[in-house]
């Protein structure tokens, strides 16, 4: 589904990815894990096409298509969702507003008329229930005065309504307490399904065994230094980062 | 000869138009000698420093337009507020239209100011209000030495407009350029309860300059929200002037929705009188082109435990220009005051400009006040977060300036109003989106 290949980018000149490889199947779980400042945060920016990143070298492919040159919102209309590790507020617009205009732009991208308001209500009341949200919160200001496990909670919601093929997941169980956790975990694996892909980027090992990845990857430096199944991240959560280093060095 | 030469020389065939018994004699040629000596405003004094009138004083301007034009209500059906029962005060080139107006005397006043100044029985109100509120400069006197028409509603004790009452001044532009000084006169007595909406338009290319003052009293406990809408042509200008005198424990709002017009300077002036007071002043500019709003005003606080919010919204596009100066003056006595004051603007273009100056003078010791200034460029995070769920670039962008218009719509008490606005919003911002903020 998603093949990202040798992606090198930069940001005000400074490189941070350095040659990223990574091909996600459609039905796979990966997560990418690493040290503050490895280059996690914009690999996921850079496949949701953040302007202020710039790729200097590589491709990524979506479906058999090359996306490298597409604005944000057209890889969003192919399936990309970026779940943001810190999702910005937008005072003066509900959470249910944003999401309609989202969804009816998608469509609208797609040649289809907007989606019926009762089939959207419906919608919104079933992915509420499913992440366990109290509606009369959806029609407060997006992202405005919510706690950070608030915030994160909305970004699953906006994933479940927008049925992405592809998931990144930035960070999300940061700022989040056990019961939350469980809640976003369990939304994520309910949406599940042998037709899309997840990639979990973190830098803790305790969202995994919520959320079970098929594959760990190690980004270092802006490089994939590592890559193994989910006993790779029991085995970082216990020795830290440093062994891989030295491993490299030799 | 200059504008100020030709209107002071008019001044005397005006006067002979007019009833010579009329009360408003003196009030009348004492204005004109403040207009003689102050003239038209210039850049040199502070409160002027950015809004030149210079440019519109050079045209040649008809200042008194036959008025004999009719236009068809179809033609004029989308300036007025739909769904809705209003009362209305319309004047064509400053001459009252009763073929478009909805006026009352039942149990409420909504007239027009020259009958009040006609008939005997509203003397008494007319000698104790008429510019009693309105302040001893240039251009306000001005308007007062030519007062001759306007709307003129008085809400007595206790009593509530049963609807909005919306007042609008259009120009025909069958004069080439036109001069038109039209006065309102509001009062709401105790505990009385009125919504108002004030539009002038033009209807054609032609240039207009309007010289427009309003006059408002407030008395104890009553409540008053008045909303103006300026969308007018590329070629019309406006000068207001409102003043706003509050007893205690009364309520005013006005709302400023400046989307349109050439060059539009809104002099707001609000005196708090008596206790408990509140006063509300919120406004929303959009604007592009080589378009200037110019907003300046000033909260008197005289009396404790008053309150005052401002909050003023400007988004400029081209090389459209703003200017913000807004004024807090807190006297000793004005003990226990809360006043608050926001001004936030978006610059879109790099030849946009935005002036902005709040000022608080406080003279009592024991009051919250707090004012904020922002100007910025569109936040490029909240953008991409928007993107990024798949909306474009310029629905993002027109969500973003709807967002950060929003708080000032909010407080629109009259739904339809709000709505009207919100597509004029969207029209300026060059998108539909499918739903109401």
């Amino acid at each position: 589904m998603l093949q990202i290949k040798n992606v090198h980018a930069s940001v005000e000149d400074k490189v941070i990815l350095n040659g990223i490889n990574l091909e996600v199947k459609a039905g796979e779980v990966h997560a990418i894990m690493g040290p503050n400042g490895a280059g996690k945060s914009t690999l996921a920016s850079v496949i949701s096409g953040k302007e202020e990143y710039e790729m200097t070298d590589g491709e990524i492919i979506l479906d058999n298509e090359d996306i490298t040159e597409l604005d944000p919102e057209e890889r969003a209309h192919k399936g990309v969702f970026m779940s943001f590790q810190y999702p910005i507020s937008i005072p003066g617009v509900s959470t249910t507003n944003f999401i309609k205009t989202a969804i009816n732009e998608t469509r609208k991208s797609k040649g289809l008329e907007d989606m019926p308001a009762s089939e959207m209500l419906k919608m919104i009341k079933e992915k509420a229930e499913l992440l366990d949200i109290d509606r009369k919160f959806l029609s407060r200001s997006l992202n405005e005065g919510f706690s950070g496990g608030e915030k994160k909670r909305n970004e699953i919601f906006q994933m479940a309504m927008l049925e992405p093929k592809l998931a990144i997941l930035d960070e999300t169980d940061s700022g989040l307490d056990i019961d939350a956790l469980k809640i976003v975990a369990n939304g994520v694996n309910k949406l599940k399904s042998n037709d899309n892909a997840v990639v979990v980027i973190t830098h803790y090992q305790r969202l995994l065994d919520y959320i079970v990845p098929d594959f760990v990857h190690v980004l270092m430096d802006g490089k994939i230094v590592k890559s193994g199944t989910k006993e790779l991240a029991y085995e970082l959560e216990e020795k830290g980062y440093d062994w891989i280093k030295e491993e490299l060095v030799k | 000869m200059d504008l100020k030469d030709k209107l002071l020389t008019s001044h005397i065939a005006f006067e002979d138009n007019l009833k010579a018994d009329s009360p408003l004699y003196d009030l009348r040629s004492n204005a004109l000698k403040v207009f003689e000596e102050k003239g038209f405003p210039s850049k040199k004094e502070e409160n002027w420093k950015y809004t030149s009138l210079n440019s519109l004083l050079k045209k040649d301007y008809c200042i008194s337009p036959k008025g004999d034009t009719d236009i068809e209500f179809k033609n004029v059906k989308q300036y007025f507020l739909h769904n809705v029962d209003t009362y209305k005060v319309v004047f064509i080139d400053g001459v009252y239209s009763s073929y478009l107006s909805e006026t009352t005397h039942d149990g409420i006043d909504v007239c027009l100011l020259s009958s009040a100044f006609d008939k005997s029985k509203y003397r008494p109100v007319i000698e104790s209000y008429f510019n009693k509120a309105a302040k001893k400069e240039g251009l306000t006197q001005l308007n007062t030495a030519f007062t001759k028409e306007g709307a003129f509603i008085h809400i007595p004790k206790n009593k509530e407009a049963d609807k909005p009452i919306e007042i609008i001044y259009f120009s025909t532009g069958n004069e080439a350029t036109l001069f038109v000084q039209p006065r309102n006169l509001i009062i709401a007595d105790e505990n009385a309860h009125v919504q108002i909406i004030e539009r002038h338009q033009s209807l054609s290319s032609n240039a207009v300059l309007t010289n427009a003052v309003t006059e408002i009293f407030a008395d104890k406990r009553a409540m008053v929200d008045y909303y103006k809408i300026q969308n007018d042509t590329p070629e019309a200008s406006l000068v207001d002037s409102t003043y706003i005198k509050q007893e205690r424990e009364s309520i005013c709002s006005v709302h400023t929705f400046s989307f349109g017009g050439k060059i539009t300077r809104n002099n707001l002036q609000f005196t708090q009188e008596g206790e408990y007071c509140d006063s509300i002043l919120n406004g929303v500019t959009i604007i592009g082109d080589k378009q200037h709003v110019d907003h300046n005003t000033l909260v008197h606080h005289i009396a404790e435990n008053c309150e005052s919010h401002q909050d003023y919204k400007g988004i400029f596009d081209d090389s459209s220009t703003g200017v913000f100066n807004g004024k807090v003056y807190v006297e000793k006595e004005a003990q226990k005051l809360d006043a608050f004051q926001q001004n936030n603007n978006i610059l879109i273009s790099d030849k946009a400009t935005i002036n902005a100056k709040p000022q608080l003078e406080i003279f009592a010791d024991d009051v919250k006040c707090s004012h904020g200034c922002t100007i910025g460029q569109m936040d490029s995070d909240a953008l991409f977060y928007m993107r990024s769920r798949g909306i474009g670039e310029k629905e993002a962008k027109a969500l973003l300036m709807y967002a950060f218009a929003n708080n000032v719509l909010e407080s629109v008490k009259i739904p339809e109003l709000k709505s009207r606005i919100n597509k004029l919003i969207a029209e300026k911002i060059g998108v539909s989106l499918g739903f109401e903020l």
